[in-house]
């Protein structure tokens, strides 16, 4: 892990909502592995003071002139919306490479991602080293709409089986990941499951995951503070070895990823995001 | 030029520098000395550490909120016996000294834990959380009246050798009165300021922002509040040292807490964004030294300029 400040080398807006920001970045570049992140601060504003972690994308040892790294984002505030207006040449501070990465399996052969919405972003990368390591890759993407499945073209390039749900049926199948998981895990022989998404979708897959007894290896999103392990704001509740205790564990030191099954799912508050129960109701 | 003297002294210790960390906002250091030279700075202060581990709040712990943030993360932390086997030894072996920050739900646990770290090695004072916005009973911080202060100070001097600073919260309406209160029965400095107590809500959904539903904001937002504070608290005990922190984010910041009348300063919220700012803060004030010729930080300590 290093802090450094780094230039942007491009960036680009990709589809409808989502950003592609290109970063020179040799030394994290060379050690970072699928499902970790980056930490960066957005431009001077003394309003939001915060680091915004994002999950790497894309890494290429073999710039043009240096080693990059990408990053995926869509605007959620004020601090996404000043990364938002960055361009080449601008410099940004950075640090990474963050968190326990994915783990390639040993000798299971065939791995399915299964990415909710822009949760997809961490699963390029790792498709790219599970298919260098002779893995077969079946990609699963599902999201609200069309505009909002990330690059299903590269999906469909090294996705032996590249499937597409969207909620309002605009792409692919009319529904959710999880409506077409269990014909999908049977017709690849699917021995692992990574995935990434809102963690409604992480709970459902790893589920599905159990019921199938395929291990699922679930990369979490969290609120930081700091994002190197000193503050314990990002906590998830995970279960104990002997799964009699819950415990608060750092996302982005011990995580981002984690075995599904060991998360409490049934702990977490009531989202704070969903647009449910206005007051007085 | 020689490089200028930032060493100080804080209740009869000497310390390198005057930068030493807030509580909560390093955890044992570990983390951060991938970043930092960890030698540099006056001490560690470790994150509070309780009789048994604590499993902290549920989450979302945390709203940024604007030039701060608010928490809520309920003193998770594992336990005074995992400071000692583990923590302590690590902060030994990179030799940088320790203030241990100690917390509680009654007078009897911080006697526990006082009594445990009494003989600690590399533990050169301790600093009492009786502030600590997110305990069970938020309404009734020890901090939040006289009494109970000096009985929380009263009960912990016993058996301590090295000296002990009260960190009190901002949250009160007389705190040079508390601040009395815990000098008097046995604290020989005091930790300004802890966070100050806050709320945010979601007007999507109507909750709050955080599972504890109230919490501590810190980060520049409450840098006046705090400054003020240490202002308040030197002019009532000006022989008494004072650490001053609440939303230092550089050397100028820091300054501003020492010409109200800190002795050293605590970096807190910064270490998150920055994890280099122990060191930046550093670096600096000896700039500033060298700029205003100043010799040592005593000098200029408590010397804002008001009239009269």
């Amino acid at each position: 892990m290093i802090q450094q400040v780094a230039q942007i080398l491009s960036y680009k807006k990709l589809r409808d909502d989502y950003y592609l920001l290109t970063i020179v970045a040799p030394e994290i570049a060379e050690t970072a592995k699928p499902g970790q992140f980056v930490n960066i601060r957005p431009p001077a504003d003394r309003q939001f003071i915060l680091r915004r972690p994002f999950s790497i994308y894309k890494v290429n040892r073999r710039g043009e002139w240096a080693a990059t790294i990408e990053v995926v984002f869509d605007i959620r505030g004020g601090g996404t919306a000043a990364l938002a207006s960055l361009r080449a040449h601008d410099m940004i501070d950075i640090v990474g490479p963050i968190g326990r990465p994915f783990a390639i399996p040993k000798t299971r052969k065939s791995c399915l991602l299964v990415g909710g919405g822009i949760g997809a972003v961490p699963l390029f990368y790792l498709a790219e080293e599970l298919k260098g390591a002779g893995k077969r890759v079946d990609v699963l993407w599902g999201a609200q709409t069309a505009h909002k499945l990330l690059n299903p073209i590269d999906a469909k390039r090294f996705g032996a089986q590249a499937v597409f749900t969207t909620e309002d049926g605009s792409e692919g199948v009319k529904g959710r990941v999880t409506d077409v998981m269990d014909e999908l895990l049977e017709k690849c022989g699917t021995e692992v499951i990574y995935a990434c998404g809102p963690n409604g979708m992480l709970e459902a897959v790893t589920r599905i995951g159990q019921k199938h007894r395929i291990p699922v290896q679930v990369a979490m999103e969290a609120l930081m503070g700091c994002g190197y392990g000193i503050c314990m704001t990002c906590v998830q509740p995970v279960w104990n070895r002997a799964h009699d205790q819950i415990v608060h564990v750092r996302t982005c030191v011990d995580g981002p990823v984690f075995n599904g099954a060991r998360i409490a799912w049934d702990a977490f508050a009531p989202d704070p995001g969903a647009r449910v129960a206005p007051v007085g109701n | 030029m020689a490089a200028p003297d930032l060493s100080i002294d804080l209740a009869g210790i000497r310390l390198r520098s005057p930068v030493v960390t807030a509580s909560g906002c390093f955890a044992s250091g570990k983390e951060v000395s991938e970043f930092v030279d960890l030698k540099k700075i006056g001490a560690v202060v470790v994150k509070s550490m309780t009789m048994e581990p604590w499993p902290g709040k549920p989450t979302p712990r945390m709203a940024e909120t604007p030039s701060g943030m608010l928490n809520a993360i309920g003193l998770q932390n594992h336990g005074v016996e995992h400071f000692l086997a583990v923590d302590l030894p690590w902060l030994n072996r990179i030799g940088v000294p320790v203030i241990a920050s100690i917390a509680g739900n009654t007078v009897q646990e911080f006697i526990y834990v006082a009594e445990r770290l009494t003989g600690a090695p590399g533990v050169i004072a301790v600093e009492v959380n009786i502030s600590c916005p997110n305990l069970e009973d938020r309404n009734n911080m020890f901090s939040h009246d006289p009494k109970a202060t000096a009985s929380v100070l009263a009960s912990v001097r016993r058996g301590l050798e090295v000296p002990l600073f009260a960190k009190l919260s901002p949250n009160v309406t007389s705190l040079v009165d508390i601040a009395g209160a815990a000098l008097d029965n046995g604290a020989q400095g005091i930790s300004l300021i802890n966070t100050v107590m806050g709320m945010a809500i979601d007007i999507h959904t109507g909750r709050p922002k955080l599972a504890g539903v109230v919490g501590g904001l810190s980060g520049p937002a409450i840098r006046p509040i705090a400054v003020r504070c240490v202002f308040d608290v030197f002019r009532a005990f000006p022989h008494v040292p004072i650490i001053g922190m609440g939303g230092i984010m550089d050397s100028g910041d820091a300054l501003e807490f020492i010409l109200a009348g800190a002795t050293a300063v605590a970096v807190g919220t910064a270490n998150f964004i920055d994890p280099q700012s122990t060191t930046k803060v550093n670096e600096g004030i000896a700039a500033y030294m060298r700029e205003k010729g100043v010799n040592n930080l005593a000098s200029i300590r408590g010397r804002v300029k008001v009239e009269g």
